[in-house]
């Protein structure tokens, strides 16, 4: 893998701009499960007369924002153990219900962060393999294996500059084959079985540019089906 | 008469044995029967092997039996949480043993165990380094790892309110774990802030029928973990 060279610009979007194109893209009425930091923004986002309910594994369907502080309750939390509300018409139900929810296919969508994905769609998302380090699976595995669509934000390079999307993953596999589209601060990419495909390109951002922080090829946006920004 | 309300936590855990596998609920710290924990510490149990989603936070509930050394196996699906230092600390050093599992895996080997089937299919891990030693097999087009039900000879539960009969209520996500592992243990022992009369729960509202469970203690204003770490407090 190369490092991409530090030029210290910024380039591309910020952490909520990638959260912002996220929610762009998600349909009205979708049952969502969100993983835990960029995913967790994309709330914030969703285009007004969209109604989107949010899973969280650990036994709520209909999460609602942060408490206002002081008002909160230590057993209402999030998978990231962060206290949460319940909106109107919420639920809670125990752990195999919520886990027969994403196995079984109830779940619309998932979207995830991840330390690689692959150009066929494999994702590592749990564990860096170091040999001292404590393993942490967490419901992972189980919503890369049930949900049908899983899609991933992520910042396209780690801080060290290697790219994230690769032609194999070099971590430990959450999942095989799973992810659909990568939402980055450089570009929208579909998995597709030829490969990488971009989608979109951010604001100022170049082909090659993108092409240069991916140790995978990409393949360009065919000429004239090029799309507009969140189209 | 049917009563299955104890005096106290003490005499709820008193005969949890050495060697036992004890489920014990909760996410964080939603759902942890933090007295009945601390009831277990005192009692004394060792070598026990512990089923829990995580492996608690500071010095005080699940962190502390870990701790006191009374845990040779953890069975959860995420051992690192915010203020979890102790596990880490003890697994390193080999006195604490892991079994890893997804948390969807974990809770339906629970759910499994509890209702009487032996082992099932499911698509988690195939393709993963924790596939490693599982039967796989193929239906349709689409690969499954064997993975084995769970039981428990005492399962600790954490509910809000409960009947004499032992149907429990739960709080908001602090429901979770606790109605499978209810269904899981052997001897299952909930701690509940409030036990009221038979007849008092709507029967269409009840999410553990008490049936499930064996033993009932009233804890009427429980601790919060996250209470506990942030004064610094560290159990016995």
């Amino acid at each position: 893998m190369t490092a991409a060279p530090d030029t210290g610009e910024t380039v591309g979007l910020d952490r909520d701009g990638m959260a912002r194109r996220v929610a762009l893209d998600i349909p009205d009425g979708s049952v969502v499960n969100l993983g835990i930091g960029i995913p967790e923004r994309i709330t914030k986002y969703v285009p007004a007369g969209r109604e989107l309910i949010y899973h969280t594994e650990n036994g709520l369907l209909g999460m609602g924002p942060a408490p206002a502080p002081g008002s909160g309750d230590p057993e209402l939390i999030n998978a990231g153990k962060r206290q949460v509300t319940a909106i109107p018409g919420a639920c809670y139900f125990h752990h195999a219900d919520s886990f027969a929810m994403i196995r079984g296919g109830h779940i619309d969508l998932c979207v995830l962060g991840a330390l690689q994905v692959s150009e066929r769609g494999d994702i590592a998302n749990w564990s860096t393999g170091e040999a001292d380090a404590i393993p942490a699976v967490g419901g992972a595995m189980d919503l890369v294996a049930g949900v049908s669509a899983i899609w991933v934000v992520t910042q396209h390079c780690t801080k060290t500059g290697d790219p994230k999307l690769v032609e194999r993953c070099t971590y430990p596999l959450t999942g095989p084959r799973v992810v659909q589209r990568i939402y980055t601060d450089l570009a929208v990419i579909d998995v597709t079985p030829h490969g990488f495909q971009l989608v979109e390109l951010s604001p100022g951002v170049s082909f090659e540019y993108v092409q240069q922080r991916t140790a995978a090829r990409l393949h360009p946006i065919p000429d004239g089906q090029a799309t507009p920004a969140g189209g | 008469m049917i009563d299955k309300r104890r005096a106290g936590a003490a005499e709820a855990v008193a005969d949890v044995f050495d060697g036992a596998t004890v489920m014990i609920g909760g996410f964080g710290e939603a759902g942890s029967p933090i007295e009945l924990i601390h009831a277990l510490i005192d009692q004394g149990a060792t070598n026990l092997t512990v089923v829990n989603n995580n492996t608690g936070s500071g010095e005080v509930g699940l962190a502390a039996l870990i701790q006191a050394g009374r845990v040779a196996k953890m069975i959860c699906s995420y051992p690192r949480t915010m203020n979890s230092t102790v596990f880490p600390k003890l697994y390193r050093s080999g006195a604490t043993k892991l079994e890893l599992v997804p948390q969807g895996t974990l809770a339906e080997r629970i759910r499994a165990g509890g209702a009487g089937i032996p082992a099932f299919y499911t698509p988690t891990s195939v393709g993963t380094p924790l596939e490693e030693g599982k039967e796989r097999r193929t239906f349709g087009d689409r690969d499954y790892v064997l993975e084995h039900g769970l039981v428990a000879d005492f399962a600790l539960i954490k509910g809000r309110v409960a009947d004499r009969l032992g149907n429990v209520l739960y709080n908001k996500t602090a429901r979770n774990f606790g109605p499978v592992m209810a269904m899981a243990g052997k001897v299952t022992v909930v701690q509940a802030a409030r036990i009221v009369p038979a007849g008092e729960l709507d029967p269409e509202c009840i999410v553990t029928p008490g049936i499930f469970v064996d033993r009932l203690v009233e804890i009427p204003d429980p601790a919060h973990e996250s209470e506990l770490v942030a004064a610094g407090v560290s159990y016995p």
